[in-house]
């Protein structure tokens, strides 16, 4: 395979501008996973890494993918927060590569919001 | 923590909640001297020195939500169990420098895990911050520079899907040409 260089990164610049102006740039989810030490022990860089790869898959431009320290709830990690525009983010907890996968497709794709997995409804407050 | 990728991942993720701008990581596997030293520089606010002595209390930290603080005594352990050593230096308002060695050949090492996926996460997690991977196996040598990706890519973002696969690419190539032995 030909080694990737520079002029690689120049072809697929253009290619992305040329997607971007066919729509517009707002952003409909907001996706955090928590990456504290907590969450990266019980998996969570496989959690995030799982999200890419579907987004890559699904080609969609609308999700924003972040991450966030520990918020305190150690046990229940790796916690994933979904934000969709205009509604109350959803906490999942427990995640892994698996459920993701169904939490992606089914709540971020669909709008079903999955259940099973839920810890909470709403941001969480801080001291 | 399983992998070294992970303590990297962790350590990398403390510079970010120290406001780095750029962090860079090296990773050095020297056969002929059986070590393997990883280092995290960043450009963070740094500690006082009363916080650099408390770093390694696990039962100190500087978040609010809970009261305890593990990476770093996690780090220093699994180096002090592999025959190595843990160094850290810090400047108030110049940056960190956390440096972990090992024994490479050491029985307790922990396996390097996917570093690839450490540093796609950092990068798509992270998209304000630049990171600078320098990854060496003795004569053989890798890089990977944000600061040069975005420079060539202008306004598309560096967490793009098509970027970070292009970025998981260079990654994959620097990695089979270092072969690396951790």
């Amino acid at each position: 395979m030909a080694k990737l260089t520079i002029a690689d990164l120049k072809k697929i610049k253009e290619k992305v501008h040329a997607e971007m102006s066919l729509r517009d740039g707002e952003r409909r989810v907001k996706i955090t996973v928590h990456m504290g030490t907590c969450g990266i022990a019980s998996g969570a860089r496989e959690v995030l890494d799982t999200l890419l790869q579907e987004i890559a898959e699904a080609k969609i431009n609308d999700i924003v993918v972040t991450t966030s320290g520990c918020m305190g709830l150690c046990s229940r990690e790796p916690l994933v927060t979904v934000e969709i525009l205009n509604q109350d983010p959803i906490k999942y907890e427990y995640m892994n590569p698996n459920k993701i996968r169904q939490v992606f497709k089914r709540h971020v794709l669909d709008g079903e919001i999955q259940l099973p997995f839920v810890l909470a409804r709403g941001a969480e407050i801080t001291k | 923590m399983l992998e070294l990728a992970s303590h990297i991942l962790d350590i990398a993720e403390n510079s970010v909640r120290a406001g780095a701008s750029l962090i860079e990581i090296d990773i050095d596997e020297d056969t002929a001297n059986d070590s393997l030293s990883i280092e995290i520089i960043d450009n963070g606010r740094g500690m006082k020195q009363e916080e650099m002595e408390k770093v390694l209390d696990p039962f100190y930290t500087t978040k609010t939500v809970r009261r305890f603080g593990l990476g770093i005594p996690l780090l220093a352990d699994a180096a002090r169990r592999a025959g190595g050593h843990f160094k850290l230096e810090s400047q108030e308002g110049k940056g960190t420098t956390v440096k972990a060695t090992f024994g490479l050949s050491h029985m307790d090492r922990q396996p390097m895990g996917n570093i690839i996926s450490t540093l796609i996460v950092l990068i798509a997690g992270n998209s304000d911050v630049d990171f600078f991977l320098k990854h060496r196996h003795n004569d053989r040598r890798s890089e990977l520079d944000t600061r040069i990706i975005r420079k060539e890519i202008e306004d598309v973002p560096i967490n793009h899907p098509e970027i970070l696969k292009y970025i998981r690419g260079v990654l994959e190539e620097g990695f089979s040409e270092i072969k690396p032995e951790a």
